[in-house]
């Protein structure tokens, strides 16, 4: 029977020969994600439903990667951060990334990756919509809440729908201009935020397959802005290399079949592709960049897990080289990974930080989730009144940032470099 | 939760997101903490724009409005279960949208805070914010109970026992799925 890959993942994860879409199955979920803002809850049920005493399904499984809030004087952040290590230390759970220590890493959609825990072909649950973004790696990953995470924390198992796939084809020569942002808002921009409910969002086709593992997590990160229950790419060597760069752990490279049947097909040739934004308040309100050279900014802000990798912040410095911003500039790196790589990565000689601080760049902040989702007062880079700032993050509802009557635009790192330098939204072309 | 919710409605739009039903400045509630639980509760909806009216008044924790009624993509955004937990902590027994984003959809029926329905019409042009409705739930009917009119809801099928049986693992324990602790 053919199968594409989401159905092939899940009908191995249930124990099935093949599974069908619109069918309930169980599957054995490989790697449990959580964090600071649904960790304690999370546990709260594990412990209310298994029992004060229970013990996890598996310790090894489950990976708590604090990072919303963080820092900040917050005091119920700081008791949920010491919830968790409490947990961690309870239940001798080997992967804990403790704020304040060594081991600490930031935002968890980049550091599951980056700390060998994203593996091809296995199930992937996480208390996190942008969970969707392992899908890169060719693993069926996606988001739950504090309930379904307490059942898996005891069981080890979690009830699936199969979803229909939706297949988007994005073939022709990328322009160094084009990133996988702008990819994805094109994509939600055409189907609508709800266009991909409850359907996994196959990509394929030559332009994916170019892309580099970064920008393949940020293409599947925005998945869930279409309503999408999974995200997912092919795994190539690209895939494995990265992969095998990280971890030992044996796996499986689950593919698909090329004429498996698919809800919904969509082609695109990604050469006439144009910079382009969503503007206030939904991701899928999408204008090209050079239409939107009207809106003055107070503010670019390039971080989170969507455009706060390594890969986003070169983009950035290529434009930013040698020349000054406009407007108040934040720089949140995802990790502490990418906060070393910052550091380390040169353009002609040139550190990303020198780049950033000779650019008239706000000095670049701790890794976190940061202003990307607003969180408590003093976050850094959260939106204030009646300001407009255009950010390389995954939402732009009312709010979102901090302030209810701030205005958000969300595009490429690219397209906001140059925006940055101008003041004003533009094509990276137009620098 | 009982067969009939009768109560007044509160009527929104499309695209009702996470960040609005809980800002995430609320996150760092615990919802398993009784009193955070209510907390959540007086901030349903609090993350609607400047001007909207709101969903619970102010020094209270609990809302006029038993049942919202919503357009398309309801609960849209993050997966927060703080979501529909604020609501059902505001005393929202049910929301009528007319589709929903699947992670607050699960989270609803997960937790068994509140039944969400679809409605097969659009019904935000029917209703205003203060309208008496009363759910049949059984039925999966929403009477209007100025004049009487009956508007169809889509069947719950499954999902209303888990919801009726205060969520997930309340109707695992109810039907001998897993032993009660």
């Amino acid at each position: 029977m053919k199968q594409t890959i989401t159905e092939k993942i899940i009908a191995r994860a249930a124990g099935l020969p093949s599974v069908k879409p619109g069918e309930n199955v169980w599957v054995d979920v490989d790697v449990l994600l959580t964090h600071d803002v649904c960790g304690p809850g999370t546990i709260g049920i594990f412990k209310r439903e298994f029992g004060e005493t229970a013990r996890v399904f598996d310790p090894e499984k489950i990976v708590i990667l604090p990072d919303h809030y963080i820092f900040t004087k917050d005091a119920k952040a700081h008791r949920n951060v010491d919830i968790l290590r409490e947990f961690a230390r309870e239940q001798k759970l080997p992967y804990f990334y403790d704020p304040g220590t060594e081991s600490y890493c930031g935002v968890c959609h980049v550091a599951l990756p980056q700390q060998g825990h994203v593996r091809p072909g296995e199930i992937i649950i996480g208390t996190d919509s942008h969970t969707c973004s392992h899908g890169a790696f060719g693993a069926f990953a996606t988001g739950v809440g504090n309930t379904d995470a307490g059942f898996v924390m005891g069981a080890g198992k979690i009830l699936l729908k199969v979803p229909p796939t939706m297949r988007f084809r994005l073939d022709g020569r990328k322009p160094d201009y084009i990133t996988a942002k702008d990819m994805i808002l094109r994509i939600i921009g055409d189907i609508g935020v709800d266009g991909a409910t409850y359907a996994a969002m196959e990509f394929c086709g030559e332009a994916i397959e170019a892309l580099s593992i970064d920008e393949r997590i940020t293409l599947c990160n925005m998945a869930i802005e279409a309503g999408g229950k999974n995200g997912i790419i092919a795994p190539d060597a690209k895939t494995l290399a990265y992969v095998r760069e990280r971890t030992d752990k044996p796996f499986e490279i689950i593919t698909g079949d090329a004429d498996a049947p698919v809800e919904a097909s969509y082609q695109y040739d990604v050469s006439t592709f144009e910079p382009c934004v969503a503007k206030p308040h939904l991701p899928s309100n999408y204008a090209t960049a050079r239409a939107s050279t009207d809106v003055r900014l107070d503010r670019v802000y390039i971080g989170s897990c969507t455009g706060g990798k390594l890969e986003d912040f070169v983009m950035a410095a290529s434009l930013l080289k040698g020349r000054r911003v406009a407007c108040e500039t934040c720089l949140v790196p995802a990790t502490t990974e990418v906060a070393l790589d910052l550091l380390r990565t040169k353009i002609e000689g040139k550190s990303l930080i020198e780049i950033f601080a000779e650019a008239g760049c706000v000095d670049v902040a701790p890794p976190s989730c940061a202003a990307c989702l607003g969180g408590p007062i003093d976050t850094f880079g959260r939106s204030r009144d009646g300001e407009t700032v255009l950010a390389t993050t995954n939402r732009n509802f009312v709010g979102r940032m901090g302030s209810k009557e701030a205005f958000v635009y969300l595009a490429s790192p690219l397209t906001a470099a140059a925006s940055a330098i101008r003041g004003t939204i533009t094509d990276p072309r137009d620098i | 939760m009982s067969n009939r919710i009768r109560a007044r409605v509160f009527v929104l739009g499309d695209n009702i997101d996470t960040d609005q039903i809980i800002p995430a400045e609320h996150l760092n509630l615990v919802p398993t903490i009784p009193e955070e639980y209510r907390r959540l509760g007086s901030l349903a909806l609090s993350g609607l724009p400047v001007g909207h009216e709101s969903y619970v008044a102010a020094g209270s924790e609990e809302s006029a409005y038993g049942i919202i009624i919503a357009g398309r993509n309801f609960g849209c955004g993050s997966s927060r279960e703080h979501a529909p937990i604020a609501l059902g902590a505001a005393g929202c027994r049910a929301v009528v949208a007319g589709s929903y984003a699947r992670i607050f959809f699960r989270n609803a029926v997960a937790t068994g805070e509140l039944y969400p329905f679809e409605s097969s019409e659009s019904l935000t042009d029917e209703f205003k914010t203060g309208d008496e409705v009363e759910i049949d739930v059984e039925s999966g009917t929403l009477t209007r109970l100025a004049d009487g009119r009956v508007f169809p809801l889509a069947p719950l099928g499954a999902v209303a026992p888990v919801v009726a049986a205060g969520g997930m693992f309340g109707y695992a324990r109810a039907v001998g799925m897993i032993k009660a602790v």
